[in-house]
């Protein structure tokens, strides 16, 4: 059983014009200074790539966004409603791309394969073809990880985690329909079970065993606030909740960096040769 | 942008967005205002990272525009020249302080008086986040950055040697001034030296970026309007704030560079997260009216001060030495 402190202890309540601002100044930003002008976004019909989806834009006008749709053949008829409504609302560019047949022929090889490893594959599957697309339309892929999932781990290395540049990686999911709902991302998409559609019925909070609600005041509590274990035991969280999710935290913390490099020169790179990315930009 | 006029009756504000040279037009007669009000200039600009060569025309044109209205001193961010993220290019763009790039910026200003960042070399390879100051074409001070922020996600003592001063300078025009660097604002000994100093305008250059989005405001744009309110009144001088915009790696920097009058009052504020040419005009009258209302520098016991200061270093410090 988890049990959460009150909300007050963890206000994750968001100036959503404001942070709309940032966000859409952050993609403008970060793409233009490449020398593009266009972005990719993998839509799902959920919250996060929609929210992703309007960000875009606002920040480079709807002529300039591809929102690529790659539905399974296991793929809900909602999902594919709601990226629809999405597209259709906001007049972007759009390619529906099925991964089916690549993900079946690879399959039929490996029978045994868990629904842990087909997920995945899906998720580098469609990856690929951002990258692929990112190319042709001549745009930044962006990123759709929330903070939740990231610091969960959450997510396939390589696979959902992989873009260009991610403006809502800082943003916990709770936020993130706050966010929704200030830029008009359609109800039946903030009003539905998270959910990554990896197989029928599936739903993020039934897999990861907790709520977004409790899991992202825990975490920002954890993350943000810096509160320490006994703190937050008495500030009410259940202890076995905390092991799990700081045990979660840590056991996935390679997805959120680079591979480890053997360091044999006076400047290895990430470690002694340091630049922002934005060098020279 | 929208012009904002304040209802104080000491300053007038006017803020524009940055124009290239080419659409800038001057809104009114050149060389107009009061001669005994002071015209600052807020440059609240995005240079290009670690591209000196760009960002020195963009202080021309910045420094054109300013002087276009009838700015007496032109106010550039910290690490204006450079940007800020710049990791292991501080000494790829480092420069001595008699650097032409820089002599051609303070001619330019000329006659009036110029503030920017840049990173400066130093005798024996070191490099510092450096602010200067110039009038009537002369450097009269380098303030170099004393409190460099190593938390979070700011490295700066990686890259940057600590300045071992904090000086207040006399100027022709706008009496005796302070210069401070971003961080060394956030410490009160750095405001008590300066009323010490018994300054009568205080400028601050900042890079802060946006950090805690939480609630319903930028938390470190917050906490920059309490320390220049509470500043300004308890040292009953001017302070100016000048904060860059734009993104580094993620980061976005907020802007909302301001001026505060001796009375702690908001006299001029520019957008938040945009590029602007914020002109506040100050009426330097104000500081002696401030002065016989509320004397809090005249009351100062500064005696006291080093007194309790140097006890407090007796029992903090000598045993261990």
């Amino acid at each position: 059983m988890t049990r959460t402190p009150e909300t007050t202890l963890a206000d994750l309540s968001i100036n959503a014009p404001l942070v709309e601002r940032i966000l859409v100044g952050f993609i403008q930003s970060e793409i233009r200074r490449t020398g593009l002008s266009r972005a990719v976004v993998g839509l799902s019909g959920g919250v996060d790539s929609s929210v992703v989806t309007f960000l875009a834009v606002r920040a480079l006008g709807a002529e300039n966004v591809l929102a690529v749709t790659m539905p399974y053949r296991t793929s809900s008829e909602e999902t594919r409603r709601d990226s629809r409504a999405v597209i259709e609302q906001l007049g972007v560019a759009t390619r529906d791309i099925p991964i089916t047949d690549q993900i079946d022929a690879y399959f039929a090889r490996q029978p045994d394969a868990s629904q842990l490893r087909r997920a995945n594959k899906c998720a580098r599957e469609r990856m690929t073809i951002l990258y692929d697309q990112s190319a042709e339309f001549e745009g930044l892929v962006l990123g759709t990880s929330n903070k939740s999932e990231l610091l969960l781990g959450y997510g396939t290395q390589y696979g959902d985690m992989a873009s260009a540049i991610n403006p809502i990686g800082d943003v916990y999911k709770t936020q993130l329909y706050q966010l929704g709902a200030h830029l008009g991302v359609p109800a039946s998409i903030l009003s539905k079970a998270p959910t990554g559609d990896l197989w029928v019925g599936q739903t993020d909070e039934a897999e990861l065993g907790f709520s977004y609600a409790d899991v992202d005041r825990l975490l920002y509590l954890m993350v943000d606030r810096r509160w320490q274990g006994e703190e937050l035991r008495q500030a009410g969280f259940d202890g076995e909740f905390l092991r799990q999710v700081a045990d979660r935290v840590r056991r996935s913390h390679y997805k959120r960096r680079l591979p480890v490099i053997a360091k044999l020169s006076h400047r290895t790179m990430d470690r002694d040769f340091r630049y922002a990315r934005d060098w020279g930009t | 942008m929208a012009i904002k006029t304040q209802p104080a009756p000491v300053a007038r504000v006017k803020t524009e967005p940055a124009k290239t040279p080419e659409s800038a037009q001057s809104p009114e007669p050149v060389g107009q205002p009061a001669p005994d009000r002071w015209r600052v200039a807020l440059v609240q600009m995005a240079p290009v990272l670690g591209d000196r060569r760009r960002n020195w025309a963009l202080h021309k044109d910045r420094i054109a525009q300013a002087r276009d209205q009838g700015a007496d001193l032109v106010v550039f961010p910290e690490l204006s020249l450079t940007g800020y993220f710049l990791r292991d290019m501080v000494p790829d763009v480092a420069l001595p302080l008699d650097s032409p790039e820089i002599r051609d910026l303070v001619e330019v200003a000329s006659p009036a008086a110029l503030s920017l960042g840049f990173v400066e070399q130093t005798p024996g390879a070191k490099f510092h986040n450096s602010a200067l100051f110039a009038e009537a074409g002369r450097v009269v001070h380098v303030h170099r950055k004393v409190y460099l922020p190593t938390y979070g996600l700011f490295d700066e003592q990686r890259y940057f040697a600590a300045g071992q001063r904090i000086q207040a300078f006399d100027t022709k025009r706008f009496g005796r001034v302070g210069l401070l660097v971003c961080e060394d604002f956030w410490h009160l000994s750095a405001a008590a030296i300066m009323q010490a100093e018994e300054v009568d305008m205080l400028v601050c250059v900042a890079n802060s970026p946006a950090r805690g989005v939480q609630g319903q405001s930028i938390a470190t744009a917050e906490t920059y309007q309490y320390l220049c309110r509470a500043y300004a009144l308890l040292l009953g001088a001017v302070v100016v704030l000048v904060n860059r915009v734009g993104y580094e790696d993620g980061l976005c920097f907020w802007g909302g560079s301001m001026v505060v009058g001796p009375d702690g009052r908001v006299l001029a504020e520019a957008p938040q997260l945009d590029e602007a040419l914020t002109i506040a005009e100050i009426d330097p009258a104000e500081l002696r009216r401030q002065r016989v209302i509320t004397p809090l520098a005249r009351d100062e016991r500064l005696l006291l001060l080093i007194e309790e200061l140097e006890r407090i270093k007796r029992r903090r410090y000598d045993s261990h030495s």
